[in-house]
């Protein structure tokens, strides 16, 4: 959709730069956010661009945390803002009141989560430990965020658009998913256009009650339990209408029989694992979900008729891995390879535990 | 107002009070002689005074004054427990030309909120704060808040604060008016009709103040809480002119330089 519009010369930018650069292009409102590695780059930019952009009202405003960040966020958003925060994961923790309330009050904004490793104050290198977080809502109550996970910095930029096109919408708070590498390693990427992100009317916002309208009013609570399951079911409703927004992409799945599944950076690795792969002759192929929420059930299990197994790989524990076993039933084994801690797979070591279950499951078949 | 009224038999009759258009018609949830209600009354009257309904814009907190929103007839947002001052940041810095206000109780601004309050005031956002302070959490029934007075019995300091184990009582306007970011604070209270005057003579200076882009205007109302302090709201009159005015005395912490 965006490429007839890129017009412009490829820049050599950080992930974290070329996301906040987006975001001014993007046109928003406001920025509200507290320092914390590796995403410090994002409001560093901010600061240092927006006051030379003489056409840009901007707000890029530092809080004292990350909890008075995500309630700006709320402030901003319900006076009908385009606003957004970034933050990783500690920070991210701290804000999950405010994402449940944001959720809730249906308020449209970017959460921009730049992973690093965990739990607790963890590493400052990248990793995946927050995809339930992201995925399963994140706060107290049934929620879902939008999220939005880039393998690439052209995508930290695309996404910023993407992103604030789907929350308007749907009046839903949306997530770009990152890591500490997307973050911060400099890649060829050509900018989404200034100011190619409309503004959509937001007649439900706080913006001073005018005579020709009731009070609009921005909440959270619904004490009486039966208007409470209303909201509740009006949430779940849009959830259902989301999944339509469902995106993926995928790499040699035609003749695939091993199928990989993984997202954001692991995605990229394991680009390089078909690659050598095949070379070996492995008849191997990629899905990458590219919407983390919604989720391409569907597409995965629909896939799974057609190969002898499937490898989830991440930079985590196993977290997407079981919305991958969700969506295959049981049909075909669906394996995990995956390094914690802001560790890495090569993707020679992902080829060798191809090798090492293809060879598993043929002793299993003799 | 102001509204000729002509009775049957002929009676001219001038209306010289109303309900202002910035209330709802929603009756108040709050307790027989709670301070909320008339605190709400204040407000709205002075946002209705300065034709400002169309330009004000409420944060209610978490506490007894949740529904505030219900009441005042303008537009509001309801804010997390302790965090209305970034919300209301948030509004002010987007739509800078609108006047915000957040209504916070003792619980929010003074304990989990005080890092909000106290960076919303440091940075001189030009919102206007008012802070009610009834020294008890009433909507959860009773507990012991940061205002509660030492040997105050509260459901969670049954045998009066101890301040060895709970601390003393944060007397977060005094602390707040050290500020610079700080315009004009100020401690009032509306336990009898002339107390509600003056209060109302600060909410318009504070709002007037927040149209000249002054920075923070903090007002702190210590009332009452029959139902917390298990009294009559006589008796709670009482208890705020011989006890809590003594440890919050009434007046001006900051005023400009005029």
């Amino acid at each position: 959709m965006e490429k007839e519009m890129k017009t412009e010369e490829p820049r050599l930018m950080k992930g974290n730069e070329a996301l906040a650069e987006a975001a001014i292009r993007a046109n928003i409102d406001a920025y509200f956010g507290y320092p914390i590695t590796p995403q410090s780059e994002i409001i560093e930019y901010l600061m240092r661009e927006v006051p030379n952009r003489k056409d840009k009202k901007t707000i890029v405003l530092q809080a004292e945390s990350e909890v008075a960040s995500i309630n700006m966020v709320y402030g901003a958003a319900g006076a009908g803002a385009r606003v957004m925060t970034s933050s990783s994961s500690p920070g991210i923790s701290l804000m999950q009141e405010g994402i449940s309330y944001i959720a809730s009050a249906q308020l449209p904004c970017l959460i921009v989560n730049v992973v690093r490793g965990g739990p607790g104050l963890g590493t400052i290198q990248p990793s995946q430990g927050d995809y339930f977080q992201a995925t399963k809502g994140g706060g107290h109550g049934d929620y879902h965020l939008i999220v939005l996970a880039p393998s690439s910095v052209q995508e930290m930029a695309d996404f910023v658009f993407d992103a604030f096109r789907l929350a308007e919408k749907y009046r839903n708070p949306a997530m770009i998913l990152a890591d500490g590498a997307l973050g911060q390693m400099m890649e060829k990427v050509i900018l989404p256009p200034d100011g190619g992100l409309p503004k959509t009317p937001k007649p439900w916002a706080t913006t001073g009650k005018t005579k020709d309208r009731g009070h609009n009013i921005i909440t959270s609570l619904f004490i009486q339990p039966e208007e409470m399951e209303k909201v509740n079911l009006q949430l779940q409703k849009k959830y259902e209408e989301m999944q339509s927004e469902v995106r993926w992409e995928e790499f040699q799945t035609d003749d695939a029989e091993i199928l990989l599944v993984a997202f954001g950076l692991s995605a990229r690795i394991c680009q390089k694992v078909v690659d050598l792969g095949r070379e070996k002759g492995i008849k191997i192929g990629l899905l990458r979900p590219i919407t983390l929420y919604p989720f391409p059930y569907k597409r995965i299990a629909e896939l799974s008729e057609k190969v002898e197994f499937i490898l989830d790989v991440e930079m985590n524990a196993g977290q997407m891995v079981e919305d991958v076993r969700l969506a295959v039933e049981g049909k075909v084994p669906v394996y995990f390879k995956g390094r914690m801690g802001g560790m890495i797979s090569t993707p020679e070591e992902i080829l060798q535990e191809v090798e090492a279950i293809h060879e598993k499951q043929n002793v299993l078949h003799d | 107002m102001n509204e000729k009224l002509l009775l049957d038999d002929g009676t001219e009759l001038e209306q010289v009070y109303c309900r202002p258009d910035t209330l709802t018609d929603v009756p108040y949830h709050y307790c027989p002689g709670c301070g909320h209600s008339v605190v709400h009354n204040v407000l709205m009257e002075v946002v209705d005074e300065l034709d400002i309904q169309d330009k004000t814009i409420g944060v209610a907190p978490v506490g007894c004054s949740v529904f505030a929103y219900h009441y005042m007839n303008i537009d509001m947002q309801e804010a997390a427990h302790g965090r209305a001052s970034a919300v209301a940041t948030g509004i002010k810095r987007v739509l800078p030309d609108k006047l915000v206000f957040s209504y916070q109780g003792d619980g929010d601004l003074a304990a989990i909120g005080t890092a909000e309050t106290i960076h919303t005031v440091n940075r001189g956002e030009n919102i206007l704060i008012v802070f009610i302070n009834n020294g008890i959490y009433g909507m959860t029934g009773g507990q012991m808040a940061p205002t509660t007075l030492p040997g105050m019995v509260t459901s969670t300091s049954p045998y009066g604060r101890d301040v060895h184990m709970a601390g003393y009582p944060l007397k977060i306007t005094d602390l707040v008016a050290q500020l610079p970011g700080a315009y004009y604070v100020t401690r009032q209270s509306v336990h009898n009709p002339n107390a509600v005057r003056k209060l109302k003579k600060a909410v318009t200076k504070a709002f007037e103040y927040q149209m000249q882009n002054k920075g923070t205007c903090f007002i702190e109302v210590v009332s009452n809480c029959p139902s917390g302090w298990k009294m009559t709201p006589v008796e709670t009159i009482k208890y705020l002119e011989d006890v809590m005015f003594q440890y919050y005395p009434l007046g001006d912490l900051k005023v400009p330089k005029e």
